[in-house]
């Protein structure tokens, strides 16, 4: 049986887990602490690297290794930010970290950013969450009262300012030089790489750019040591992490386990697919991701076991669509997205999403053509690989994949209406919805 | 409206959190939005003024993000999300129905001025979907039934909690907090969901020993 490995959730349930009494309860800052009193800089950065902590906001870069990028002995300021811009479709994992626990995040800042030798770090915080605010501001602000921020933090010599700081709408801004931008001020617009951020990044200064759940993962990592780590997960993707799984499941919700877990086994964990419903198709990580099928049910959810499957592991944002969802209308929502979201730097992204989605509306209407499924691809393939910044990539990936496996309804989209073949009211959780 | 001097100390104060000012104009934008109800000519010649960039350069950060409003809100923002997951799960039934209830359609303002309407993205909620928001705090697990009484509850001027955050005030009210002022309602609703404990609750049923942590008592 699958083990539930409750690290960062594992006080959710106190009511004062957000404060900072409820966290030092729990022996909370003493990893920050430890690092700060008892560590050089450089051991921090070796012991991430060692640890085989990579990224959850997506890409699975390994943490400690972009930590290492940073030049030292440069007399320029570096900068510590977290990627609190949670914004991907179906990913809801950080949004609630941060409501229960934003103080594991600050004490990963801590020291993530002794790490870089930087003094002043940030947290981007997506804008539409203010209770999220609340609690992180708040967290800030006692973390400062209790001297674990500020000047020469527990007689170590070294000081650290943390500001937090909200954004105002723009999925983009999740893309690490677009937020970069949007902190500096500006619309939130993909820069060109190189420069990487490690040498030129907020202000053109050295800049790490974390997921939050990444920062939140560290102090476990300082506290235990690198075997406990490693003994979740598997050879290449150590570690535990949040699955967050919606949809037609019984009981939808965060489970954190051990990396390389299944859909069967959270599936089971979930109690199953909601009444009389059977799994049709789902994402492993957010809508950039390519769907997966019931076929797909036993692969491990690590970073390479995905990949093999022809996806990504993504954010571990699975949601869950059963025998009564229309593939088309699924996509053309996210195709819409896309098409919002894009930031119309480059033309193969602002042009192509836009394509996309007029051809995915008559897709859905029943008023395709037979043309339509090779222009849907062939506009993909001049979208993908061939845009500025991974949202493009991500805008191609859910029709590519829904036209690999549910062809047959994109042919139907030549005749019938999605909702005639689908009746939409079938998938809502209430009964009339026909919308 | 007339944006006061206390305004401008008040961005001055959002400036000096920042290694270089311009980095405040996102939360400055936030504040002229809470003082003036939307993004105002003054107030964009305010950030200007301030900053020492011109109003044309503001106003090309305005457009570029969906939360800055370009003309007179409602006292509440209602937000339905409309991105795949929850629309299937409801949430187009729940925007349609709105719509009808409230006689506006996207981005329109009911005429008694109390609600703007307008279908949101992903909100980082799925696991609680259909999800809509109330000046963009979380109103989880919603049907239509549900969220007409929110609306009724909203223009009668009822009180109204979110489900995972405070008594609802105004739309103005968290444009402030977005600028980076506290408003003293931390404490207000629960650390968590019931959806952000499933993991949690099954371990502790399970009895999944809980590995050491930071947080482990020692």
């Amino acid at each position: 049986m699958a083990t539930i490995t409750p690290v960062l959730t594992a006080y959710w349930d106190e009511p004062d887990a957000f404060t900072y009494a409820g966290y030092t309860r729990h022996n909370g800052y003493q990893a920050s602490r430890k690092a700060l009193t008892t560590m050089q800089p450089e051991d921090v950065i070796q012991t991430v690297k060692d640890s085989g902590l990579r990224g959850r906001g997506g890409a699975g870069f390994p943490t400690g290794m972009k930590w290492g990028f940073i030049p030292q002995g440069d007399n320029k300021p570096h900068y510590f930010v977290v990627n609190a811009d949670e914004s991907e479709p179906g990913t809801c994992k950080d949004i609630p970290l941060m409501m229960a626990n934003p103080h594991v995040l600050v004490e990963g800042v801590i020291i993530g950013a002794y790490a870089i030798r930087s003094n002043h770090a940030f947290i981007y915080i997506r804008g539409e969450v203010p209770h999220v605010l609340r609690r992180v501001q708040a967290a800030v602000a006692e973390a400062y009262a209790n001297g674990e921020l500020g000047k020469n933090i527990h007689g170590s010599g070294y000081d650290l300012e943390l500001t937090v700081h909200a954004g105002a709408g723009a999925y983009i801004c999740g893309e690490e030089t677009a937020l970069l931008d949007s902190l500096e001020g500006y619309r939130g617009q993909p820069r060109l790489r190189p420069p990487f951020p490690a040498v030129a990044g907020l202000y053109a200064c050295p800049t790490v750019v974390n997921n939050v759940e990444s920062v939140a993962s560290v102090p476990s990592i300082i506290a235990n040591g690198i075997e406990w780590f490693g003994k979740f997960g598997t050879e290449k993707s150590k570690g535990f992490t949040l699955y967050s799984l919606s949809g037609h499941v019984k009981n939808p919700g965060q489970i954190e386990a051990p990396l390389g877990i299944t859909l069967r086994e959270l599936l089971d964990l979930a109690g199953g697919m909601r009444e009389g419903s059977t799994l049709k198709f789902w994402t492993p990580g957010g809508s950039s991701t390519p769907i997966l099928t019931a076929d797909h049910l036993d692969v491990p959810l690590d970073y390479e076991s995905v990949a093999e499957a022809g996806s990504m592991l993504g954010t571990k944002a699975l949601q869950i669509f059963d025998q009564t969802t229309s593939v088309v209308r699924c996509v053309l929502r996210w195709t819409e997205f896309y098409k919002h979201e894009s930031c119309g730097k480059c033309t193969p992204c602002r042009e192509g999403t836009w394509w996309l989605q007029q051809i995915m509306e008559r897709i859905e209407q029943g008023k395709g053509t037979e043309e339509d499924i090779e222009k849907l691809l062939d506009l993909c393939d001049n979208i993908m690989g061939r845009s500025f910044c991974a949202l493009g990539d991500g805008a191609t990936s859910p029709i590519t994949s829904a036209i690999e496996y549910f062809r047959d309804e994109f042919i139907a989209g030549t005749h019938t209406p999605a909702w005639e073949l689908f009746p939409y009211e079938a998938s809502a959780l209430f009964a009339g919805a026909n919308a | 409206m007339a944006l006061t001097e206390k305004t401008r100390a008040e961005m001055r104060e959002i400036m000096a959190r920042y290694p270089q000012a311009r980095s405040g104009l996102l939360p400055m934008l936030h504040l002229v939005q809470s003082e003036e109800g939307y993004v105002t000519p003054e107030g964009i010649e305010m950030c200007a003024a301030e900053l020492g960039i011109t109003a044309a350069e503001v106003t090309g950060v305005v457009t570029f993000y969906t939360m800055y409003k370009r003309r007179a809100m409602g006292k509440h923002h209602v937000g339905v999300c409309t991105n795949s997951l929850c629309a299937i799960m409801g949430g187009d039934a729940i925007f349609a129905q709105l719509k009808d209830h409230l006689g506006v359609g996207n981005d329109q303002t009911t005429p008694d001025g109390q609600i703007t309407l307008e279908h949101i993205e992903c909100q980082a909620a799925c696991d609680f979907a259909p999800v809509l928001t109330i000046d963009w705090e979380f109103f989880d697990n919603q049907t239509p039934g549900s969220a007409i009484d929110l609306m009724n509850d909203l223009i009668a001027n009822r009180e109204v909690k979110s489900t995972r955050g405070p008594v609802i005030t105004s739309w103005r009210d968290n444009e402030r907090l977005f600028a980076g002022f506290a408003d003293g309602k931390v404490n207000e609703g629960p650390a968590a969901g019931e959806a952000s404990l499933l993991g949690l609750k099954l371990a502790k049923e399970r009895g999944d020993s809980i590995p050491a942590n930071p947080g482990a008592d020692a």
